[in-house]
């Protein structure tokens, strides 16, 4: 069973948020870590760039397929975690923690929010998706 | 199957070969070594150095340096490593892998088709330009359109020159801002990437719960921004597209145009005419349907077929037949997208589909379509009790499953890589991404039904072993050269050219 963080805010694309002062700390959900697989690549945005709710803001590759990230937040992009570019694994292994890809400054966090999942309600959207 | 069935002994019905460990020919390299021993020579030497002047390398090329037994035994030891159709069944679901017959590779080695020049003129390659037009107007029948290039290399060439076609027909009727492509996810994965290519984005269309396309999904997507839609019909959940023509209908009504990604046309030739449904675009993948060579990197061929009124828009050179019986090439098409490929296309691919289309005849292609069907819903009814099919519906061309009935002991990884134990070349894995784990299998209408009997008891014992011996699926494959390999480590630190040891 895929770990869920309370503290995090969902996409349906399972990606999640944490909030942190006024940035924001997105990833992808372990449970998005276990149906992709071992994780060799990851594209993510530069330093600077603005990032769109909704649009993609990255790419991540894993030895079964290759997914764009979705921002779950508009804003603009601050840091990305140089770590986890050279060591993918480490979304893999701690996808809520060290395997965390982008901090960002959010430009309408309340207006976003109000658009993501909780994580019982993205639990539940798990729970559907499965075949 | 029962747990208690007796295990199927693992290639049992497929030789082994003997196969050795193999270097890299620069690792067998001894200088001073070689193939060929020259005579001496026979005429003035010339001083390359000063006649090539700045053009002279430096250095020699580090070429290796081997004898010729050893050059063809490297090769056939290669060879000896690896699957194709000539060994056993290659169910690999949306390639359609079929037997490539030898008379087509005869007639291709024709000297008047092989020994051609592209640059011959015309009223020497008279014969050449009428098997085209004669393919053309064969693909234009099968496909129920009016006009045909052969130019694109493979099938996401032919969705790419397709998309400008279409781009350049809104372009002359004042639409060239539209820029968006409707891509339902049960399209094949180039579908996307072409739209990208032909610089559109593509909104990706929710498969509804049968598996299909919805038509209040496309009217719900399908704006003024639209170029229009691609589809796969039947689609990667080898199911066909109820609402086919409707959907069409909702585009056409929006200014917009429908592209038919016709990689599974085995499943309908002779039976469904595209341009009937409302399609008014599409390609071939002659490597698939039409048997010619296919999975070794090329050439293919995806020819495209178009409605009357994009004709115009088609690569140039347009093959013309006239009144006399003769034909000639004309490249004065003011509102062509232009060349799509040098020359005429891959054109002894060509020679080999019109060979194989010949052959069969109208008959052959409906009768195709008709044992690919059945034998993959042959398939589906065997082992449905036990894998659990995505939809469990009659299916078209590929049965297709998911990892519910063995996920909790193994991956579908472990079960397509033991499958290599029974010899078999597994099925397509983990696509299309709608299903959880998902295994395609496309057996073609190639398979007769023993070896169909064969398969199908080789994928019982897999999952019966999957509970009992789950080890020997995930260590597997066990019979094959080289064992399960590490795709992580080889995909993060990927070791792409050999490098000379510097001492």
């Amino acid at each position: 069973m895929s770990k869920v963080e309370t503290n995090c805010y969902y996409t349906k694309t399972h990606e999640w948020i944490r909030l942190n002062g006024d940035t924001v700390e997105m990833g992808i959900t372990d449970h998005a870590q276990d149906l992709l697989g071992d994780i060799v690549y990851l594209e993510l945005p530069a330093e600077g760039d603005s990032v769109t709710k909704g649009k993609p803001l990255g790419v991540v590759e894993s030895v079964k397929t290759l997914s764009d990230l979705y921002s779950p937040i508009s804003g603009e992009v601050l840091e990305t975690n140089d770590a986890v570019a050279g060591a993918p694994e480490m979304v893999n292994a701690d996808a809520f923690g060290d395997g965390w890809l982008v901090r960002i400054k959010p430009s309408s966090l309340d207006a976003d929010l109000k658009s993501l999942l909780s994580a019982s309600d993205y639990q539940a959207h798990c729970d559907s998706e499965e075949h | 199957m029962s747990e208690s069935t007796p295990r199927l002994e693992p290639t049992t019905h497929v030789t082994a070969s003997f196969v050795h460990e193999e270097r890299l020919l620069f690792e067998q390299s001894k200088p001073g070594c070689r193939g060929i021993e020259f005579p001496p020579l026979g005429v003035p030497a010339v001083d390359a150095r000063s006649l090539l002047g700045k053009m002279f390398r430096a250095q020699l090329a580090e070429l290796p340096e081997v004898s010729e037994p050893q050059v063809v035994r490297h090769f056939v030891r290669l060879s000896q490593w690896n699957y194709s159709i000539e060994i056993g069944p290659y169910p690999l679901g949306s390639c359609t892998m079929k037997y490539n017959p030898k008379v087509n590779e005869v007639l291709a080695n024709l000297p008047g088709f092989a020994r051609q020049h592209p640059f011959m003129p015309e009223q020497w390659t008279q014969g050449s330009l009428k098997l085209m037009k004669e393919l053309e107007k064969q693909l234009c029948a099968i496909s129920g359109l009016a006009a045909c290039t052969l130019q694109p290399a493979a099938g996401a060439h032919g969705e790419f020159t397709g998309l400008m076609v279409m781009r350049k027909w809104q372009e002359s009727r004042g639409q060239g801002h539209r820029n968006k492509v409707l891509v339902p996810d049960s399209a094949h994965g180039t579908n996307p990437a072409s739209a990208a290519l032909a610089g559109c984005e593509s909104i990706e269309l929710k498969s509804n719960a049968q598996g299909l396309l919805d038509a209040d999904e496309v009217r719900r997507a399908m704006g003024g921004d639209c170029v229009g839609l691609m589809v796969t019909n039947p689609n990667t959940l080898g199911l066909f597209e109820a609402q086919i023509a409707e959907v069409c209908a909702i585009v056409h009504e929006r200014g917009g145009l429908v592209y038919m990604d016709g990689a599974n046309m085995n499943a309908i030739q002779g039976k469904v005419l595209p341009g009937a449904m409302g399609i008014d675009a599409m390609h071939f993948n002659l490597h698939k349907t039409y048997s010619t060579p296919h999975g070794g990197g090329g050439p293919g061929a995806g020819p495209i077929c178009v409605r009357a009124d994009l004709a115009p828009f088609l690569p140039v050179p347009h093959i013309v037949e006239h009144d006399d019986g003769t034909y000639s090439l004309d490249y004065d098409q003011p509102q062509s997208v232009g060349k799509m490929k040098g020359f005429f296309g891959n054109f002894l691919i060509l020679v080999r589909a019109y060979a194989y289309l010949r052959a069969i005849g109208a008959e052959g292609i409906a009768r195709n379509a008709e044992l690919a069907v059945l034998n993959a819903n042959y398939i589906m009814a065997k082992l449905r009790g036990v894998y659990s099919p995505v939809h469990d519906v009659p299916c078209m061309h590929e049965a297709v499953f998911c990892d519910k009935s063995f996920k909790d002991n193994v991956k579908t990884l472990d079960v397509c890589k033991r499958l290599m134990d029974y010899g078999y070349h597994p099925p397509t894995m983990y696509f299309p991404l709608n299903v959880s784990g998902s295994i395609m299998i496309e057996p073609t209408e190639n398979e007769p039904k023993e070896a169909l009997d064969e398969f199908i008891e080789a994928m019982l014992a897999i999952h019966a072993e999957a509970k009992s011996e789950p080890k020997t699926l995930t260590s597997s494959p066990h019979r094959t050269f080289r064992k399960r390999v590490d795709e992580t480590t080889a995909n993060r630190k990927p070791v792409l050219r050999w490098r000379r040891e510097v001492l």
